[in-house]
Parts: structure tokens; C-alpha cells; sequence
């Protein structure tokens, strides 16, 4: 039995947008029968806390050093292309 | 309602007249640091992580937002300022830092702790996925326009 799946939530600084994107991504994956186990930190923490995640979601640009699947996005900020995101965002939990 | 609660006189500007993000930033933050919210090093802070971390966000319409805010050790308490651009400003993108946004309004935020305000930030979120509402903030003639413009958001 697999455990909740655990996404990484990355801002700059990880107190305005991380909120805003992981009060949504919760939301938006409840709805779907979804949950997970999400934590935020900031860009320049990444290293601190990639390894125990299963996704990172970040709404800055990061460099790619951990190994982990990285959705770059703002929809769960300007609602532009969000139920695409979300679709993405599954896949990748369901991987 | 969270936004109208932050929003009066002395936190609002009206038809500001700016040439660059930096200029926007400092006086809002003057506007803050005026009201008590801030700390005298929040201004550079908050210019500061423009440039590293933009707040520029490209929107699905004809107005764009910016939303700078920095770390929490610069701010008193939480709250915000907004300005209503005359002419655009370029703000860079959020999501692709090399990418000019052309910004219309600007929300900058002081926020005292990480995770909190959640209620103002949706907010914000919900102003900024509607043109609508946006296109009326772009028309307002007075504070009190603003203050209504949000009230209504609520209904």
C-alpha cells in the first residue's frame, strides 16, 4: 500500500504565492477524490526539502538538480489553464 | 470583507504616474511605512526581490497584476497597498523572469507571517482572475470607487 503522495509547493518566498497555490492545489485535488501531503518552501530552500517530495510545484523558475518531476505553473494563481494543470498535476501523482 | 478592510486613504494611490517597478514599489511601501505596517527596511527588500523574484503576472485580458511582498522580517503587521497605474509599467514574469509584463495595478503586500492572510491573498487571487473587475478598478474616479469595487466582489 502505497503512502499519500507528497507535493512540494516552491515560491520565491514562500509566503504569499506558496499559500495561494497550496490552499488551491488541496481544493482542486479534494474535488478529484485526491489528497496528498503538501509542504512550501522557498526557491532558494529547495534542497532542504526535495528529496521527500513526490512532486514539486513551483510558481518561479528552479533549477532541476533533484530528480523530481517540477510542474511550473501559475494557474492556481491567475486561474489561466488551471484545469489542465490539475489534469498534469494528477498524472504525475498517479505515476 | 478581508480586501476593503485594508484598503482606505492612505493606502490606496490613484492615477499613479510611475516609469519603472522600482518607482511603484517605493511609494507604496512609503504609503505603508507612513501607515505603521512596515519597517524602514522593507522598501529595499521588497525592491530587492523584485529583481530576483518578479511578481509580475500575465493575465487573460487587457490588465495585467503585479503583487510584490517580501520576507516577513521587514513587515509590523500585515496589510497592503494598491496603485492604479496611468501608463503601464513593466513588471518581469513570475513564471519566465526574462519576460516584460505590461502592468496596469499593483498590490503590494505586507504580510507578518508565512501562511497567513490566506483570506486576503484569495482574494487578491479572485480580483485577479476577473478582467472585469479589474477593467472597473482601472476606471475609478475615487477611493471610495475602490473600496465599493471589492465590496462588491463578496456578493
Amino acid at each position: 500500500m502505497v503512502g499519500k503522495k507528497r507535493i512540494l509547493v516552491v515560491c520565491g518566498t514562500a509566503i504569499a504565492t506558496a499559500t495561494v497555490v497550496s490552499k488551491a492545489l488541496e481544493e482542486a485535488l479534494e474535488k478529484r477524490g485526491f489528497s496528498a501531503d503538501i509542504r512550501q518552501c522557498k526557491a532558494n530552500e529547495i534542497s532542504n526539502f526535495a528529496q521527500e517530495a513526490d512532486l514539486i510545484v513551483t510558481t518561479t523558475p528552479v533549477a532541476n538538480d533533484h530528480d523530481k518531476p517540477i510542474i511550473l505553473t501559475l494557474a492556481f494563481i491567475t486561474g489561466i489553464g488551471k484545469e489542465e494543470i490539475i489534469e498534469q498535476i494528477i498524472d504525475k501523482l498517479r505515476a | 470583507m478581508s480586501l476593503s478592510n485594508y484598503l482606505n486613504e492612505s493606502t490606496i494611490s490613484l492615477n499613479l504616474d510611475a516609469e519603472t517597478s522600482t518607482e511603484v514599489i517605493r511609494h507604496l511601501g512609503e504609503k505603508l511605512f507612513d501607515a505603521g505596517l512596515v519597517k524602514d527596511s522593507f522598501i529595499d527588500a521588497a525592491i530587492n526581490r523584485e529583481l530576483t523574484f518578479p511578481t509580475g503576472l500575465s493575465l487573460d485580458g487587457d490588465i495585467n497584476v503585479a503583487i510584490p511582498h517580501t520576507d516577513v522580517i521587514h513587515v509590523q503587521q500585515s496589510g497592503m497597498a494598491m496603485a492604479i497605474l496611468t501608463k503601464p509599467v513593466i513588471f518581469q514574469n513570475m513564471e519566465d523572469p526574462s519576460e516584460a509584463v505590461s502592468v496596469g495595478i499593483v498590490f503590494l503586500m505586507a504580510l507578518d507571517q508565512p501562511h497567513a492572510q490566506i483570506e486576503m491573498l484569495q482574494e487578491i487571487a479572485e480580483v485577479l482572475q476577473d478582467q472585469t473587475i479589474l477593467q472597473r478598478l482601472m476606471k475609478v474616479k475615487d477611493i471610495q470607487d475602490v473600496i465599493n469595487a471589492f465590496v462588491e466582489i463578496k456578493k
